[in-house]
């Protein structure tokens, strides 16, 4: 009978890092520009946009004309490998819960190759929430500690927008943003009207040349399918890219981490992985361990290395690894713009995302609920692509073709007719808020499953709250009069009310999922210290969405890019320090 | 200029025109959808393409002749069997299954009304036959209870004809289509702005990117 080894790798890095998205790309590329020796575990296969991106394909070049399949729920040309399920993969839910649905990707640079670069600074109330409302606790930093380091992100990766001097939404140092598009004016009018702000978005796109590594956008409209240019941010084009080229970095990819292996006094001594290709397990030992394997996978790793100083898992001596699991709420209407049926054709495809969007407006003292939600819009002649004109018996009875009457249904040279003088008048509008953090919101290790790796996985445990609720119910009602003052004719998301929570979304399903390794100042209740440290365990770090006491209305990427960015000159100093 | 070259010289070019023209003008010879799957994604395509074909010649044919009456060659554009729809719909019920029992289903269907109008099955019509028998499941709003789930196998047809149509090379050209190219975004177009009586404000003119 053979034995199962565990082959350890000779070298002794300086750091390990798992996960080589926004976190642990940034933690790769700041440790190998300061001459570190890092190794980088990504659980996915090698990623590169130039090379893999579907960019500029048109539909016909897929089967399915760019339909969505399992392997790719955003599409056939989106640039992400899996997301809801994961053959092989199982995770699973507890009875009587919401459905917490949870997304992963596979590759080099994670989900940062498909997102949607809306690229927003927390504002100062965002890291002292409790302090305001109650709820929920403040971070143990505030935005002074990470404004240097927004200030260092929004130059070295680039990002457009303008300075409004709103209080919470910070001026950063911006690349200029691209006009608005035809819906965009018509949304910002309608809005703007009834005291309701739209202003420049914030994405991570470059509308100017940046360094010599990237090109500049060309306005495909694509960012979903990565930039073949890197004309937006991707982890694996702006950071794991350079970072292996200072020659510091070993990058391992296909390697799925299983546990923190640590010493008899409980510190890290590195990662053990087992090799999708060889199905061994190997290990690598490092000085500091730095986990970004995004927020689920890594309390998930945490919680299955156990060992006798760690006997809750490893930095889990409060017990709230896994807890406090939050996500961005999100509910959604959409109609049509009669004025914009039969509209003149011109390309309008402009950037990857909304050229404009709302922050945040109102004061909560004054709602039934704690927290605020942005708005972003969409619309416009978009390529076509699987599901593209069908319910057309929906439309061209109820409105006239060209000025004729017609009967809802029908086919032939009629039904072309309507097909264009639709075309280009749909448009859309969603929220994206911050939910309260609550203990009993949670991922923990199902104690009955493993994965095809033989790595226990988690199960889940999530609810909405009324506070949630309410926030949604308050997105569709302004929706809804947005809509009204454009003369938009809504078509979906006007039918939901409380039996179904106002349409709000599944936890996870908006894909900011946070909070499980939270930071703060009493070890009692948080995992990690005000660097992302972990409290019982001092060389062992977390640079991704789990760090975050709380989540904001805004998307939590930039967050987690400066964070991981502040905690890797940390690392850099304690070890200089030899302190760690 | 290829594709492959192009998209590198925008890489190191902030615009020039003629990259941008080269690249508008850009010839059919792409990297096949297959190069960037995974070997998930490659198996499973795999596994589709070498399966037996799920429609047979009657049914495909019964697909044809409705794909071009629901799409058929006007004074814009093709038809859907120009388009390649039918072999579009052959791939789709393959690829999402649910498409198969309302598709087969409903072709049974129209097959058995068609006979006991006409005593022919439906590709054995005459055109003003089969119009007729179309014409009783097109217009959900007026056709008779009893034709109900024939109503909604159109639908269903309708659907996937319009959508296979309008995501081919020739459906997106007729449907103007201008996108999916390089360029400079530069705003609504002057005229359009005016048609709407929509202006960009000084602010949005001084910070927004401008060519």
């Amino acid at each position: 009978m053979s034995q199962v080894q565990v082959k350890v790798a000779p070298k002794k890095y300086d750091a390990v890092i798992v996960g080589s998205g926004a976190g642990g790309g940034m933690a790769a590329y700041v440790l190998a520009k300061a001459g570190l020796k890092v190794c980088l575990l990504e659980a996915g296969p090698d990623y590169d946009p130039a090379k893999n991106s579907a960019q500029l394909k048109n539909p016909w070049e897929s089967p399915r004309r760019g339909a969505s399949s399992k392997f790719r729920p955003f599409g056939e040309f989106d640039g992400c490998y899996w997301g809801w399920e994961i053959d092989g993969e199982p995770y699973t839910q507890t009875k009587g819960s919401d459905k917490f649905e949870w997304w992963r990707a596979r590759m080099v640079g994670g989900r940062t190759n498909h997102w949607g670069r809306i690229s927003l600074r927390f504002g100062p109330k965002d890291f002292k929430r409790r302090s305001i409302d109650g709820l929920g606790d403040d971070w143990p930093i505030g935005y002074e500690d990470v404004k240097p380091y927004y200030d260092k992100i929004d130059q070295l990766i680039g990002v457009y927008g303008t300075n409004e001097g709103l209080e919470n939404d910070p001026d950063g140092i911006f690349l200029p943003p691209p006009k608005p598009r035809l819906h965009e004016l018509m949304f910002k009018k309608a809005a703007t009207g009834i005291n309701i702000p739209v202003i420049p978005s914030r994405l991570s796109i470059l509308t100017k040349k940046i360094n010599d590594e990237r090109g500049v956008c060309f306005y495909c409209g694509q960012c979903n399918r990565s930039c073949k240019v890197y004309g937006d941010f991707s982890s694996s084009s702006v950071l794991v890219k350079p970072a292996i080229m200072t020659g510091n970095v070993d990058l391992i990819t296909g390697a799925m981490a299983r546990e923190v292996i640590t010493d008899r006094e409980g510190k890290a001594v590195g990662i053990s992985y087992v090799n999708k290709n060889d199905k061994q397990e190997y290990q690598i030992n490092a000085k500091v361990v730095i986990l970004g394997a995004s927020t689920c996978e890594t309390a998930r790793l945490l919680l299955n290395s156990k060992s006798q100083k760690h006997p809750n898992g490893l930095a889990n001596s409060s017990g709230v690894v896994g807890h406090y699991l939050h996500d961005s709420t999100g509910a959604a209407m959409g109609g049509v713009i009669p004025s914009l049926f039969g509209r003149k054709r011109y390309n309008e495809d402009g950037v990857g995302g909304m050229h404009v969007y709302t922050p945040w407006w109102l004061d909560n003292k004054k709602l039934d609920f704690p927290r605020g939600y942005h708005i972003e819009y969409w619309g416009g002649m978009s390529q076509p692509n699987y599901g593209f004109g069908m319910g057309m018996q929906g439309m061209n009875g109820k409105f006239q073709v060209n000025g004729v009457t017609k009967e809802e249904g029908g086919y032939g040279a009629s039904l072309k007719e309507d097909v264009r003088f639709f075309y280009g008048a749909n448009v859309g509008m969603g929220g994206r808020g911050e939910a309260v953090p609550d203990f009993k919101n949670h991922c923990k290790i199902d104690p009955d499953v493993v994965d095809k790796y033989g790595i226990p996985v988690l199960q889940f445990d999530c609810k909405n709250s009324e506070y949630e609720i309410k926030q949604a119910k308050h997105m569709k009602e302004t929706f809804r009069e947005i809509m009204h003052e454009m003369g938009a004719v809504i078509t979906w998301g006007d039918q939901d009310n409380a039996s179904n929570n106002y349409g709000l979304s599944n936890p996870g399903n908006i894909i900011h999922e946070a909070g499980t390794v939270r930071m703060g100042n009493d070890k009692k209740t948080s995992a990690l210290n005000a660097w992302g440290q972990a409290h019982d365990c001092n060389n062992l770090f977390c640079v991704d969405g789990s760090v975050f006491t709380s989540q904001a209305d805004k998307n939590i990427t930039w967050t987690i890019l400066a964070l991981s960015m502040r905690t890797s000159e940390y690392i850099l100093d304690q070890l200089k320090k030899q302190n760690i | 200029m290829d594709r492959r070259n192009s998209i590198k010289a925008l890489f190191f070019t902030s615009f020039s025109a003629s990259v941008l023209m080269a690249m508008a003008k850009d010839p059919k010879t792409t990297i096949a959808l297959d190069e960037d799957r995974m070997q998930e994604e490659k198996d499973y395509l795999a596994k589709i393409k070498a399966g037996p074909k799920f429609f047979d010649v009657h049914e495909m044919s019964t697909i044809k002749v409705l794909a071009d009456i629901i799409m058929p060659k006007d004074k814009v554009s093709g038809s859907a069997t120009d388009a390649k729809v039918p072999d579009f719909i052959e791939f789709i019920v393959k690829d999402m299954p649910e498409h198969q029992v309302p598709v087969r289903g409903g072709l049974k269907w129209l097959d058995r009304h068609s006979t006991n109008k006409h005593n022919k099955q439906f590709v054995a019509c005459t055109p003003a036959e089969q119009i007729g028998i179309v014409n009783e499941i097109a217009y959900p709003k007026k056709a008779k209870p009893e034709v109900s789930q024939g109503v909604n196998f159109f639908n269903k047809m309708r659907d996937l004809v319009t959508t296979g149509f309008y995501t081919s090379e020739i459906g997106v050209k007729d449907l103007g289509y201008m996108g999916n190219v390089p360029n400079q975004w530069n705003g609504v177009p002057a005229d359009v702005l005016k048609q709407y009586g929509l202006a960009y404000t000084d602010k949005e003119n001084k910070e927004c990117i401008s060519y």
